[in-house]
């Protein structure tokens, strides 16, 4: 009964002011702690999705992120582009197609209010006048990246919003039926899209016209992905960085004389120490009394 | 009447801008495209928010010119004129607060929770995470949760399950903390009762019209700006208040109006000469 009423008594004792405010500051830091690494896991895993084709222009992602402003111009420009919007009869407008551009709404699951395009839906048309990239106050899109340093003019063919792949295993040119579906749909058919002919030797007198894509010249608009005819389609526009390899800087191309400049000033190493006495092939040939029995 | 001319005048306001906006994406509108982080007037002139201008610039982005003169542009219409008006006049998340606060005043709900567990300067604590998580993770951290660019955006480009956003922000309102989202949380009215402070739009007060109905306290939704209702005859200083006028609206003694700084001076030397 005793002890138990002492408790109380501490419990209830008021607490000093100098306490009360070290005990207060010390929640306050900790609850911003907590919302800020709360707040921060979620804006790391929010960006992390890059599997998603940007509008033409658009710098690299990590810049991208933090340059869009998230304003929707583009998206609105795409959407009331030459050619996309309806008119009736009397040339009245009545309407818009929907644009190939949209803002990711909670729920696409890609970084949110930012600008994309699904190429399997709706692929860019690589419009002339680009009217998306200009319409951007940021500078995300980046309009200088898109001018053709000789006319001095906007050049939807420099754009890299992604590359072109073909899974050929579902691609049915692949199995020797005649389908140039893609190859016609892309508008630098020819240069970022070509027909390669290979003899089909099942039947021994047929050619296979297999589609092969140019990253050099390809833009990733999509347009072959659209018009591919199998299901899901055996050609699609992936970003860049996940559709291509690289190879570093410890390959040069001994036959390509610009390559062999990298190595001009390069000059070979000679170690010495103890085991360069021995030839290397003496070396090789001494097992050390290894099978002296 | 007059008890909702503001009101009402604050929802035309509101919605009209919502739907300039939506026809400049649907209809090829020029008078405002784009949406509340950055717009075009007439094609010509840019308007930016500057709190995510700001966010960009922690996180390391370059700022364009465009993107800088509009955020001057809003900030200087904001930081000189309108103070937090923003938050009453254009944001569309107003509507949903304001919308949960009548809910809680209309069917009583003010009278099972009244205790506010949590203290009004919680948003400058939010402003300043934002700006030290936007520099870490060199990314504008806020415009990537912001529920009112999901909403305005959702009502633009396409809602997704952006309306649960506006759930979310009905119910937290509602049934967790009273004034929650506006008045505790958001970091956008933060940052606007910040640059706000020297506003010249005020809402000023008459202490020997005003006869202590308090009706003025009910519906404030940052109540502790009218700290001087019934007391002293000064004008609301304080930058959270978001000139949204329904203390105008309710009271019935004229002792609150909107005036703007400039007539002041002449106005107030009056009284004292009296």
């Amino acid at each position: 009964m005793n002890r138990k009423q002492k408790k109380v008594k501490s419990y209830r004792q008021p607490l000093s002011e100098s306490r009360r405010g070290f005990l207060g500051t010390t929640r306050n830091i900790g609850l911003a702690i907590l919302g800020g690494l709360a707040w921060s896991a979620y804006v790391d895993e929010a960006k992390a999705n890059r599997l998603l084709l940007r509008p033409p222009g658009a710098l690299g992602e990590n810049d991208f992120l933090k340059t869009c402003i998230k304003c929707g111009l583009c998206v609105a420009a795409c959407r009331n582009r030459d050619g996309n919007i309806i008119y009736d009869e009397k040339g009245k407008r009545i309407g818009t197609k929907e644009p190939t551009l949209r803002l990711a709404k909670p729920g696409d699951n890609k970084p949110l209010g930012t600008p994309f395009f699904i190429a399997r839906e709706n692929p860019c048309f690589m419009c002339d006048d680009i009217p998306c990239v200009p319409a951007c106050p940021s500078g995300a899109l980046d309009l200088n990246s898109l001018i053709n340093k000789k006319t001095k003019k906007l050049d939807i063919n420099r754009a890299k919003m992604g590359l072109a792949v073909v899974h050929k295993e579902s691609c049915i040119a692949y199995w020797g039926l005649q389908c140039d579906a893609c190859y016609r749909a892309c508008p630098l058919l020819g240069k970022a899209l070509t027909i390669d002919m290979q003899m089909n030797k099942r039947t021994g007198k047929h050619a296979f016209l297999l589609p092969v894509v140019h990253s050099d010249i390809c833009t990733g608009c999509g347009l072959c992905e659209k018009a591919c005819v199998v299901e899901k389609a055996a050609i699609f526009v992936l970003p860049r960085e996940y559709a291509m390899g690289e190879v570093g800087t410890h390959y040069v191309k001994g036959w390509d004389s610009n390559d062999q400049q990298r190595v001009g000033g390069a000059k070979s190493i000679h170690t010495i120490d103890e085991r360069s006495k021995q030839k290397a092939v003496d070396k090789l040939n001494n097992l050390g009394g290894l099978l002296d029995e | 009447m007059s008890s909702v001319k503001y009101l009402i005048l604050r929802r035309v306001v509101q919605i009209s801008i919502l739907l300039l906006y939506f026809a400049g994406n649907y209809y090829g509108w020029k008078i405002l495209v784009g949406n509340l982080s950055t717009s075009v007037v007439f094609g010509k002139i840019p308007l930016s928010d500057p709190y995510a201008v700001l966010q960009m610039f922690v996180a390391g982005a370059v700022i364009s010119s465009n993107i800088l003169i509009g955020a001057v542009i809003i900030f200087l219409f904001y930081g000189i004129l309108g103070g937090r008006a923003f938050c009453s006049w254009v944001c569309p998340v107003n509507i949903i607060t304001d919308a949960a606060n009548w809910t809680r005043r209309k069917f009583g709900f003010d009278m099972v929770a009244k205790k506010q567990p949590s203290s009004r300067n919680l948003r400058y604590w939010v402003l300043l995470i934002s700006l030290i998580i936007s520099f870490f993770l060199a990314i504008p951290a806020f415009e990537f949760i912001s529920p009112i660019s999901m909403v305005h955006r959702g009502l633009i480009f396409g809602m997704g399950f952006g309306w649960a956003a506006v759930v979310i922000l009905y119910l937290f309102d509602l049934f967790v903390l009273k004034n929650g989202w506006c008045g505790h949380i958001c970091p956008l009215g933060g940052f606007y009762s910040i640059i706000g402070k020297f506003r010249l739009l005020k809402v000023k007060h008459d202490s020997e019209a005003c006869t202590g109905c308090m009706e003025c306290k009910i519906v404030c939704p940052e109540v502790q700006v009218l700290h001087m209702i019934d007391k002293v005859s000064i004008p609301v200083t304080s930058g959270e208040c978001t000139n949204c006028g329904r203390c105008i609206d309710v009271c019935k003694d004229n002792a609150l109006g909107f005036f703007l700084k400039v007539e002041n001076n002449n106005k107030k030397g009056e009284i004292n000469n009296e």
